[in-house]
């Protein structure tokens, strides 16, 4: 599969990162050589066999409902970029997802 | 032309469970912000989601409680987009296997009709953290709180089988009815426990196809999801009959002072989120023994409770909408019937009178209350054996209501017992006729209605403690002597 | 006395025998790290206050003799991918460049519960992805056997070659501590998944990584293995305490009553050009040392090993995706001085905190997720995943474990121009472990050109004792290696 640089630019708008042109198209020259090898997936004898959703044959694997102590404060914050008044601060949003 | 409406419902409910769904933090509303997180629900490096047991049972519970069937094996996916509430910037939700599918709810419209509202499915999921505003213009920013983040909640999909806003809210109420009563949510929908975005369209009569959908989002009262679908109804059915649909599906929001509904953005072709299994969380395999013990232990639903009200208690269809719709009230009165042996109405009259009044004015609920349901049958019971009267047993209810101590200690603490004494009484009874000779002497002359006064008099002079039965049949014999 | 050199059990019994205090150990240690490491750019972060401390308590614990552990008073790395509460912990990232984690992963917890003293933050490639330590933010590691090489994917292999440290924790996804065991002439475990919580491991690739041990010898890995390995309610994929994960840690030879060891050589995995004839040679001779002591060859074929690295490749970038979203300078990490708007915060925060190979992953794992590919390439590569688990069950019927190379070669220069794809076949050896959950031990089998080249020896969850047999058969047989130039 070729990965054009158009392609590889909005891939990077979905992922939140920018990408100036020759990134750009180093990264579509890089992921197409890439793609063009894990392609093969698309090849391989698989028919009739189940996707590996989860490698460990585990299921309900639960906690109960007991609460547990949370962070302290401070420390739910500390490493926060900008804070204010017991929140974390980010420039504006402006309307809900 | 006649135009039809088309409405689906996607509400979002929050559990109520001890911890969060995906870590022990207090799953409680209205902590100071930021306060019930850990590296967990801030999507902090290298922390990893165990799932809530109970957050499950709970979301079985009303896909049961909703006639849903239980996926056999179900599991939890990652829902991929961006946004500051989101600390992992994926939601752990589900995609292709939810826990509960099918089922439906059935309502009565207001035109009387019975109509079958189908759940598409139920699934289980996060919540997100919660976004706060702050200044203004250019210099307005954000403030976040993850004390949310990570609260257990489903989220219920009907099929769009609603055909009018009424029936809309309808349903609604009655899914709150059915979630508060099987106890996994509060659905409060001013703390946002109980939310709803609702899908509309408009199309001619008769048509298959559908009208070009409008999503209207975050309606927060049962008046606001009617009224805007009211209007949106009314708007698309305009556009229609003008000759110009609408162009394309827009999302929408609810403008509460205007009254009306605004443009928020064009529905984008069904956002890719990038959906896939979440790699930390074993699947769920649900056996059936465990649906049936969860099966089990659901209770008489609001619906079940009222016909039964009505078959075995002789109750009206009033009263039993009344006192079935609330699952606390109900099992105030089944228990206070179970140890009283009189009339269920007299029990029905009490609880939705005096006890619902004092609920009210205190802000209780029936289990937060001092009452206990054998205080109250106690007090019938000695109504009915003339130890009290009617009159009296509100005093006492009043007493019992905000002590909480039992009928008889309040009668015998305030001597409130009835007088049932026969001489004790002839001696007031003489007293009051010497007392009012006018009143005597009209009766006498065939004014009935003096008998009231003087039985007033009576009671008055006995503190309310005489039996008025005993009361009138004494005054008369002294009257006609 | 020379500390650097000794063996886990040597050092332990000098603390017991108090010939030596955990401080002055620790000290010692500290003192070759300020010296060796400007050089070897083994370490991200060096915790030299907090490590003192840590000793005292080991020195007060030692003195009480009580809950005194093989692991009292020793020195550990912990890769900067692990989370060490107090300890900033980087990814290697410009991202999370002053993280300071408010708790500790569940394998750090359990050093320190055992009196190990964490000593510092080892450099790895950017949240791991990488097999050179070329994308760490803080710059490339060297090999102690040779400062112009890589040191495989992982700079612990190469602090506890070069005897800064006598043991370390890291992380692999795809064979980064394997290869980098194989580089530096050391051992390293990737346990079999859900062996070693997760839980504190900045994921990278959720579904295919371990955090597991690296020593100078076998002994001392089983015995690091022992302590990181058990349950963990933290962690929904880590195995209950009944099950494989905590069997396997003693070290144990072939059941009783059994031929022997059967030690099965996949054709796939000698086959192709791109493995030197001098590797070649030296694992050959590996899996003849094993025969030679009562053991079997046995002639596998694995023929899904070509499509094996392609799903791997496929999966890591997938995860790796998912995993570094979270990353967004809202409520940790770098924020971008150019963050006036929301969407600028992320855009600007996430393309000036990562570095090109996660930018790379998460690119790929961002296609491959997408709706129009996530049958093609993320649902094949799952199904290949599918064929490779039985290809490797169905081995292991015919052997007791499985016998391959490392790499196809020795290290190569540091900072060398190779295409990503080239570095993702770095991982053709190792990746089936990771895809398969399989305990895969890496140790050294000779030098070519005098730098090391390791041998891979794979089993079942539950089976790592017999890694761990096997494993001190070879040692024994071909002694340890030490890079020349860190010997005192
Ligand atoms: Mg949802
Ligand atoms: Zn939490």
């Amino acid at each position: 599969m070729n990965l054009e640089k158009e392609k590889v630019k909005h891939l990077a708008e979905l992922a939140r990162l920018e990408l100036g042109e020759e990134e750009a198209a180093e990264f579509s020259r890089q992921l197409s050589e890439v793609l063009a090898y894990a392609g093969k997936v698309r090849e391989a004898p698989v028919a009739g066999m189940e996707p590996v959703i989860h490698l460990l044959s585990l299921a309900n694997v639960f906690r109960e409902d007991e609460v547990e102590p949370s962070l302290p404060r401070e420390e739910a914050l500390a490493n926060a970029p900008h804070r204010e008044e017991g929140f974390f601060r980010v420039p504006r949003i402006l309307e809900e997802n | 032309m006649n135009y039809e409406t088309v409405i689906g419902l996607e509400v979002h409910v929050e559990l109520k469970t001890e911890a969060k769904v995906f870590c022990g933090c207090a799953a409680r509303f209205g902590a100071e912000p930021n306060t019930h997180v850990c590296p967990g629900c801030l999507g902090m490096p290298g922390a990893l989601p165990v799932l809530n047991k109970r957050a499950v049972e709970y979301c079985i519970k009303a896909g049961l409680a909703l006639n849903c069937r239980i996926a056999p094996f179900s599991r939890f996916d990652r829902k991929q987009y961006f946004y500051p509430d989101l600390p992992h910037a994926y939601q752990i939700s589900q995609d292709d296997l939810p826990l509960c599918a099918g089922g439906g709810l059935k309502i009565v419209n207001p035109a009387g009709e019975e109509r079958l509202v189908r759940i598409n499915r139920i699934h289980l999921e996060e919540e997100a953290g919660r976004t706060y505003h702050s200044g203004t213009g250019t210099a307005g920013y954000s403030l976040l709180d993850f004390n949310r983040s990570g609260l257990p909640l489903i989220e219920i999909v009907t099929e769009p089988d609603l055909r009018s806003p009424e029936e809309a809210r309808i349903f609604l109420e009655k899914l709150q009815e059915i979630l508060r009563y099987i106890e996994v949510s509060d659905c409060k929908m001013e703390e946002g426990s109980f939310r709803c975005d609702a899908n509309i369209s408009v199309r001619p009569a008769g048509s298959r196809e559908f009208g070009r959908r409008m999503e209207i989002k975050n309606l927060n009262s049962f008046k606001a999801i009617q009224a805007a679908l009211a209007y949106e109804e009314n708007r698309l059915g305009s556009l229609l009959a003008a000759g110009t649909p609408p162009e394309q599906e827009e999302s929408r929001g609810w403008d509460e002072t205007r009254g009306m509904t605004f443009f928020m953005r064009p529905k984008e072709k069904a956002t890719d989120y990038r959906y896939f299994p979440d790699p930390d969380l074993p699947p769920l395999v649900i056996a059936e023994e465990w649906v049936e013990a969860i099966r089990a232990g659901l209770p008489e639903l609001p619906e079940e409770k009222k016909n039964r009200y009505v078959k075995e208690y002789g109750l009206p269809v009033q009263d039993a909408d009344l006192l079935g719709s609330f699952r606390e009230t109900a099992e105030f009165f089944e228990a206070t019937l179970r140890c009283y042996s009189g009339e269920p109405k007299t029990v029905a009259n009490w609880v939705m009178g005096d006890f619902a009044r004092l609920l009210n004015l205190e802000k209780l609920t029936p289990a937060q209350s001092k009452l206990k349901p054998e205080a109250l049958a106690a007090m019938l019971q000695m109504i009915d054996d003339g130890q009290i009267s009617g009159k009296i047993a509100k005093t006492v209810f009043e007493e019992m209501f905000y002590s909480g101590k039992s009928p008889r200690e309040i009668v015998a603490e305030k001597g409130l017992a009835q007088i049932s004494d026969e001489n004790q009484l002839t001696a007031v009874v003489r007293e009051i006729l010497a007392k009012h000779p006018g009143p005597v002497a009209d009766y006498r002359a065939g004014k009935t209605k003096a008998l009231g006064f003087l039985v007033g008099q009576v009671m008055k002079e006995t503190k309310g403690q005489a039996n008025p039965g005993l009361v009138n049949k004494l005054l008369r014999e002294e009257l006609d002597k | 006395m020379e500390l650097s050199t000794l063996s886990l059990k040597e050092l332990s019994d000098a603390l017991r025998e108090k010939t030596v205090s955990a401080r002055e150990l620790t000290g010692a240690f500290l003192e070759r790290i300020n010296r060796f490491n400007p050089e070897l750019n083994a370490f991200v972060t060096v915790a030299e206050e907090e490590a003192l401390a840590a000793a005292d308590e080991a020195d007060r614990r030692l003195a009480r003799g009580e809950g005194v552990t093989p692991l009292t008073g020793i020195p550990v790395a912990v890769a900067d991918t692990i989370c060490t509460k107090g300890i900033k912990t980087t990814c290697a990232s410009r991202i999370l460049e002053n993280f300071i984690p408010p708790y500790d992963a569940t394998a750090v917890s359990r050093l320190k519960e055992a009196g190990a003293v964490i000593i510092a933050k080892t450099n790895t490639d950017e949240f791991g992805a990488g097999t050179t330590t070329g994308y760490s933010a803080f710059g490339p590691a060297r090999n102690p056997w040779d400062k112009d090489r890589e040191p495989g994917g992982d700079g612990g292999a190469a602090a506890v070659a070069a005897g800064l440290v006598p043991l370390a924790v890291s992380f692999d996804s795809g064979g980064s501590l394997r290869r980098a065991a194989a580089f530096c002439g050391v051992t390293g475990l990737k346990p079999a998944y859900g062996s070693v919580s997760r839980y504190g491991l900045a994921a990278l690739a959720p579904s295919l990584e371990q955090i597991g041990p690296l020593a100078r010898q076998v002994d001392d890995l089983a015995l690091l293995y022992q302590v990181l390995a058990g349950p963990d309610p933290l962690d929904a994929t880590s195995l209950p305490a009944a099950g494989p994960g905590r069997d396997g840690a003693e070290v144990t030879g072939p059941a009783a009553g059994s031929k022997g060891l059967r030690i099965g050589l996949p054709r796939e995995y000698f086959a192709g050009e791109q493995l030197q004839a001098a590797v070649k040679e030296r694992v050959l001779a590996a899996a003849g040392i094993l025969a030679e002591k009562g053991g079997e060859q046995v002639d596998l074929t694995l023929p899904s090993t070509g499509y094996a690295l392609a799903a791997h490749i496929l999966l890591a970038a997938a995860e790796a995706s998912s995993s570094l979203a979270r990353y967004d300078g809202v409520r940790y990490g770098y924020r971008s001085p150019e963050a006036t708007d929301i969407d600028l915060l992320y855009k600007k925060t996430r393309t000036e905190g990562f570095g090109s190979e996660a930018k790379r992953r998460i690119l790929l794992g961002t296609l491959v997720l997408s709706a129009e590919c996530y049958n093609d390439y993320y649902l094949n590569a799952q199904k290949v995943r599918a064929l490779v688990i039985r290809e490797f069950k169905e081995a292991f019927t015919k052997c007791d474990l499985i016998l391959t190379p490392v790499t196809p070669g020795a290290p190569g220069r540091a900072g060398g121009e190779r295409s990503p794809l080239l570095q993702y076949q770095d991982e053709y050896y190792t990746a089936g472990a990771n895809l398969a959950g399989l305990a895969g031990l890496s140790l050294p089998c000779g030098l070519v050109d005098g730098l090391p080249v390791g041998v891979q020896l794979l089993a079942p969850a539950g089976r790592e004792g017999l890694l761990f047999w096997a494993a001190r058969i070879l040692e024994e047989a071909t002694g340890r290696l030490s890079p020349p130039s860190f010997q005192e």
